[in-house]
């Protein structure tokens, strides 16, 4: 039984299990998920759906994997997004004729920039001031909308620039442009925390802070830069978010994206107590979602109620993390191996 | 303590917990009117023994019996209704509330359906005088230092119908007048026939105020013996069993550390002048040289952790000075501490020291790679060669360096710690209580390697409880009390009475 | 002279919010003519009902040193039931008002069990109530449901004439009763100190023997009844049921409470202090409204500001405070022996 306890012993392990029944679920039950058409070059299907429509949930999540790796937490995401969105419009906004008001590539800069920001200002309150980084980042998650409303006047504003639609629209060898973002984004993570010791400490930040100071690890500084990178990743997935429908709506863009993030942090298999953090993982759980809600519209359950489903999930990670759970379960069945 | 029958009868008691047997067929009995101390070195079981009297925690087998009859408290709330409480030595109150509260809370006066605030304070005021205390029970109990914490703590307990008091090290923040006026109070509750159970670390309190003892050691029952049948030597030997002889013959082979000193005085490595900060430590003066182990001696609470995380930049001092190989330091954080050549083990391996989820590697390896920066990683081999370097020259029991850190022994654990830390090449090692919960070959072990590193020209500042250890290991002593240093000891000088009537004289 | 200091100590921070409502009203009074009137005060009350409800029960929640963020999700899904079971099923408003606030008690426990029993984070259980109520919503209804009932709307029209041609609706009584309410137990009962104990020290809490698994779940009970009838009273004005009302109420009712003067970490604060952290909310908002150019979303923006300033003053006190004594806090010792 070694083999099975070492593959079961893998990180990646369980996300993968889930989602592949989810998956396997779909193929019996879900007529056509798996097809895939080729249209106008482009790939089309259920699945083509889940990557380009998952993009921003993945980038939300790769913040957030960081975030919660040093034991904090950054619910300020969908607001920010939305603040990305609201910015973005703003400056590109433009007539029917699909001119921009200000060049696209700098409004994004500038968009992602304002977003980043915002992330910095939680990561000052978490790391600085010594708040609680649900306090902290609950200021922004509806400051931030109201900011985000401020940003357009309260009202929906739409793009015509043509070739923004690509961030959110394109396709890249037949492949979602989004999708890419994600895997150049997720490839440059992977590098900077692994190749650097900047994921070491991290991870110690998050087991044990004190003891991170003590070692002599800046953790107030690694604090802050977590944030602040969540806040970009943010930006991002605002940009996707506001591409993909061509307009801002402050009051909607991105709204429950926080819990869809935290979400798919846990179902990778990234602790909601901090330490050792699993990037792919992260990814998994962000598709398994996908799928989930995927699969639920082809049920044809209104998407809304797709919440009862995603909390009902939400209760059973934290009852399987909750040692005290663990050993209750183990007790009832007399096994003491569940324990552990 | 005439009764025939105890009050209290635990037996053949066992706990364990996941990698440690805490208690293994532990009989314990107390009786009515007596003050019972329980002793035992760290680690010995006493506060695990008085965690499954007052039903924190479940035996795994053995009975209670209180008055003769079988109890099993499920909870400190149900070991309190039968008439078991206690006082723990972090003081187990809610320093947010009233004084009054604290005393009363869970079984406030009711009037009307309300709490009657007006009967609570005046019954406040009125347990307090029992213990000849006067103060302002309305006032917030964070106000109040913790020796009145302690009294209150004891009033809260006085007030119900308790037949069994247990106090947990009760004295180890108090002054020698608190330490009597507490006594005066004990020694009224035993005539008064309420059975008292000590815990303290202190061998003149034991003798002073308990009637009976009880030792413990390593989790097991050494006897049960009357106060003033049992001479203190014996109750030492008993407390430590082989431990002393066996320590004494391994330091034999070794010369001691004051000799190394001499060799290689001359370079001064760390000069601290004035050093301090109100309300933690009183200004201080250290003089270390390259191979010296400077010895902090001192009772709980004396100021000894407090100057190490001055030293450590920890707490930052408000004034004085220190020199660091002769030149100017700024030591304002860990981090800068660390940069000017300065490691430190914490005593709270636990929380301030493991990182239990990580590997030992990256546990080795991370305060060096935290000097260096983010952005130059120690490439995978280096790391490895470092961390097996350390595993084989501490001796840390391990399989892999790639095993998690939380599954050591604790005397691993603060072998890695040491590991930690000398990966950086420090000038400066700060041990606070590098001995403490870990067992006796690995007390020897880490002893072993502070007399190295000090050959090897290191210096060390030392702190530990056990006296003893620090004689051994030093090659000069800080004698702390209340927060100030008293006395520098070197030579002849470094013997144990000398130690206890320095802190006794306080100078 | 320490009695004299106590004193301040504890109600400093009501005293500055206090200050804050007086501060801001007063400016609102001196900048627009017709803001300094008996019935805009008595507005103050009516506009912000359900968030008193909300803020009483919110703040025993934090007090106990936790959070809870399903209450704006909870106090639509009230609306949502009330007028569903009102319009739709026709049930009698004797039976329906006690339905949906057992449901609300329902919901607490069920959150109360989760943390207490399996010792999760708060945050985390009512992140996932706040979403688990908004897609009951949508499962009872996705359009708004429209009371139609005598009872609702004699509640919704009727005004109780005070002196001077002032008036007030009956759910300001309402939540004036459940703020006095919650300043009787949280000073005067044995559950309501037992919540200050247990954000003061939970685990001395424990050892002192109080039942501190009892009255966590209770809490969260508490502040569930609070968010149904809050539910309730919102549907008094509204006379509607929609699910996306109360989106973003949790921060609102957090906010108040911390204006108040609550410390977010527990321990301290005071159902009181949150009655006038309401009114300071209801006053920006009124002042907004005054002013006339700014739009209405100035509002969230204003309290999330707030907050951020109060839990600076918070821990500034707080840093003061344990400066003064510090002989006392220091962690000099009391490091936990493990022995």
């Amino acid at each position: 039984m070694a083999w099975w306890k070492r593959l079961t012993g893998k990180k990646l392990f369980w996300p993968l299990v889930a989602l592949a029944l989810l998956l396997a679920f779909n193929l019996f039950f879900t007529p056509h998920f798996f097809q895939i058409q080729i249209k106008q070059g482009h790939l089309y299907g259920n699945v083509i759906d889940i990557l380009k429509n998952g993009s921003p949930i993945m980038l939300l999540a790769i913040g957030m994997t960081l975030v919660i790796a040093t034991k904090g937490i950054d619910i300020s995401v969908g607001s920010v997004a939305a603040i990305s969105a609201g910015v973005v419009a703003m400056l590109i906004g433009g007539d029917l004729q699909g001119i921009p008001k200000h060049p696209i590539f700098e409004s994004i800069v500038l968009a992602v920039l304002v977003c980043t920001v915002a992330g910095l200002w939680n990561g000052m309150l978490v790391s600085r001031i010594g708040m609680q980084p649900i306090i902290a980042t609950l200021i922004l998650f509806v400051a931030g909308r109201g900011i985000a409303m401020v940003t357009t006047n309260a009202m929906v504003v739409w793009l015509y620039a043509k070739p923004f639609a690509i961030i959110g629209q394109g396709y890249v060898f037949g492949l979602p442009f989004s999708l890419y973002m994600v895997v150049v984004l997720l490839l440059m993570t992977l590098f900077v925390t692994r190749r650097t010791a900047l994921g070491l400490f991290i991870e110690a930040v998050g087991i044990n802070p004190t003891a991170a100071r003590f070692a002599g690890i800046n953790a107030k500084n690694i604090i802050l830069l977590v944030y602040a990178f969540s806040g970009f990743c943010a930006g991002i997935a605002g940009l996707i978010v506001c591409s993909n429908v061509m307009s801002a709506d402050g009051n909607n863009a991105g709204v429950g994206y926080e819990l869809d993030a935290i979400l798919a942090v846990v179902l990778g298999g990234t602790s909601l107590n901090g330490g050792k953090f699993n990037l792919l993982g992260s990814i998994v759980g962000a598709l398994i979602i996908e799928t989930l809600t995927v699969t639920i519209y082809a049920f044809n359950v209104p998407p809304e109620i797709a919440q009862v489903v995603k909390a009902v999930v939400v209760y059973i990670i934290s009852l399987l993390q909750s040692s005290k759970f663990r050993s209750s379960v183990a007790n009832m069945f007399g096994r003491r191996e569940l324990a552990a | 303590m005439s009764d025939s029958a105890p009050i209290v009868e635990m037996k053949k008691i066992n706990k364990s917990f996941p990698g440690v047997k805490a208690l293994s067929d532990v009989d314990f009995r107390l009786f009515r009117g007596e003050v019972h101390a329980l002793m035992g070195q760290n680690g010995a079981g006493k506060s695990t023994l008085v965690k499954v009297l007052t039903g924190v925690y479940k035996q795994d087998s053995g009975t209670m019996l209180l008055n003769g009859k079988p109890i099993r408290p499920d909870s400190p709330l149900a070991a309190q209704k039968i008439g078991v409480n206690t006082v723990y030595q972090e003081v187990n109150l809610c320093l947010n509330l009233s004084v009054s509260e604290n005393i009363f809370i869970g079984k406030e006066p009711m009037r009307f359906g309300k709490i009657d605030w007006k009967t609570m304070n005046r019954n406040a005021e009125e347990v307090l005088k029992r213990l000849n205390l006067e103060l302002d029970v309305t006032g917030s109990l964070s106000n109040y230092s913790i020796a009145v914490q302690q009294m209150v703590a004891i009033a809260r307990v006085l007030d119900s119908s308790a037949k069994v008091l247990i106090l947990d090290e009760p004295t180890s923040s108090l002054d020698e007048g608190e330490v009597n006026q507490l006594f005066n109070v004990i020694r009224k509750l035993r005539d008064e026939g309420l059975a008292i159970l000590f815990i303290t670390h202190f061998l003149d309190q034991t003798y002073q105020i308990s009637d009976r003892i009880t030792i413990l050691k390593n989790g097991s029952f050494v006897g049960e013996y009357k106060t003033d049948e049992l001479p203190k030597l014996e109750l030492v030997t008993k407390m430590l069993g082989k431990e002393l002889s066996e320590f004494s013959y391994s330091n034999k082979g070794g010369e001691p550390a004051g000799v190394s000193q001499g060799k290689l005085e001359g370079k001064a490595t760390l000069q601290v002048k004035k050093l301090g900060l109100r309300g933690s430590v009183a200004p201080f003066d250290i003089d270390l040289y390259e191979g010296d182990v400077l010895g902090l001696a001192g009772l709980l609470g004396s100021g000894r952790t407090e100057i190490a995380r001055l030293l450590f930049g920890i707490d930052n001092a408000d004034q004085g000075e220190i020199r660091i190989r002769g030149k100017n330091a700024t030591i304002s954080s860990p981090r800068s501490a660390m940069m000017a050549g300065i490691g430190f083990c914490s005593e709270d391996r636990k929380n301030e020291g493991i990182f239990s989820e990580l590997s030992i590697k990256e546990n080795i390896i991370l305060a060096l790679q935290a000097r260096k920066g983010v952005f130059r990683y120690l490439p995978s081999k280096k790391r490895s060669e470092i961390a097996d370097e350390f595993i084989r020259s501490l001796g840390i029991k391990t399989p892999s360096a790639n095993n998690e850190a939380g599954q050591l022994s604790g005397g691993n654990q603060q072998k890695v710690m040491l590991a930690r830390w000398l990966a950086t090449d420090p000038k400066i090692l700060i041990l606070d209580e590098p001995t403490r919960g870990i067992d006796v070959g690995a007390k020897l072990e880490i002893m072993e390697q502070i007399l190295n590193l000090s050959r090897r020209g290191l210096s060390v500042i030392f702190i530990s409880s056990e006296f003893e250890e620090v004689i051994r290991c030093s090659s000069k002593i800080a004698v702390l009390k209340d927060k100030v240093k008293v006395a520098e000891l070197r030579g002849d000088d470094m013997t144990e009475s000398r130690i206890m009537r320095t802190i006794a004289e306080g100078k | 002279m320490k009695k004299k200091s106590l004193i301040t100590q504890r109600s400093l921070s009501l005293f500055v919010t206090l200050g804050l409502f007086v501060v801001m009203f007063g400016a609102g009074s001196l900048s627009f003519i017709g803001f300094f009137t008996l019935q805009n005060f008595l507005n103050l009350f009516m506009n912000t009902t359900y968030l008193m409800i909300l803020g009483v029960g919110m703040t025993f929640v934090i007090i106990s040193g936790g959070i809870d963020l399903s209450v704006g999700s909870l106090l639509s899904l009230a609306t949502m039931v009330a007028s569903s079971l009102l319009t739709k099923s026709h049930w009698n408003p004797s039976l329906v008002i006690p339905t949906v606030l057992a449901m609300g008690i329902a919901f607490g426990l069920f959150q109360g069990f989760l943390i207490q029993k399996f010792n999760l984070q708060p945050f985390i259980i009512t992140l996932a109530g706040l979403y688990l109520g908004r897609g009951l919503c949508y499962v009872v209804s996705i359009d708004t449901i429209a009371i139609d009932n005598r009872f609702w709307h004699h509640m919704a029209n009727v005004q109780i004439n005070l002196f001077a041609n002032s008036y007030i609706s009956p759910s300001v009584i309402i939540a004036v009763l459940v703020v006095i309410a919650g300043i009787f137990v949280s000073r005067s009962t044995k559950f309501g100190r037992t919540v200050f104990a247990i954000g003061g020290n939970e685990q001395s809490a424990v050892l002192m023997g109080l039942p501190v698994a009892r009255t966590k779940m209770f809490i969260y009970m508490v502040s569930g009844f609070c968010s149904a009838l809050a539910g309730i009273v919102f549907t008094f004005t509204t006379l509607s049921g929609y699910s996306l009302n109360g989106v973003g109420m949790e921060l609102d009712t957090i906010a108040t409470v911390v204006i108040g003067g609550t410390l977010l970490t527990g321990g301290m604060g005071s159902v009181l202090g949150t009655m006038f952290g309401v009114l300071v909310y209801g006053t920006i908002q009124v002042l907004i409204v005054f002013q006339g150019t700014l739009n209405s979303w100035w509002t969230r923006i204003t309290i999330g500001f707030l907050v951020f300033v109060f839990v600076l003053l918070q821990r500034a006190l707080r840093a003061r405070k344990s400066g003064t004594s510090s002989a006392t806090q220091s962690r000099a010792e009391p490091l936990p022996r493990r022995s």
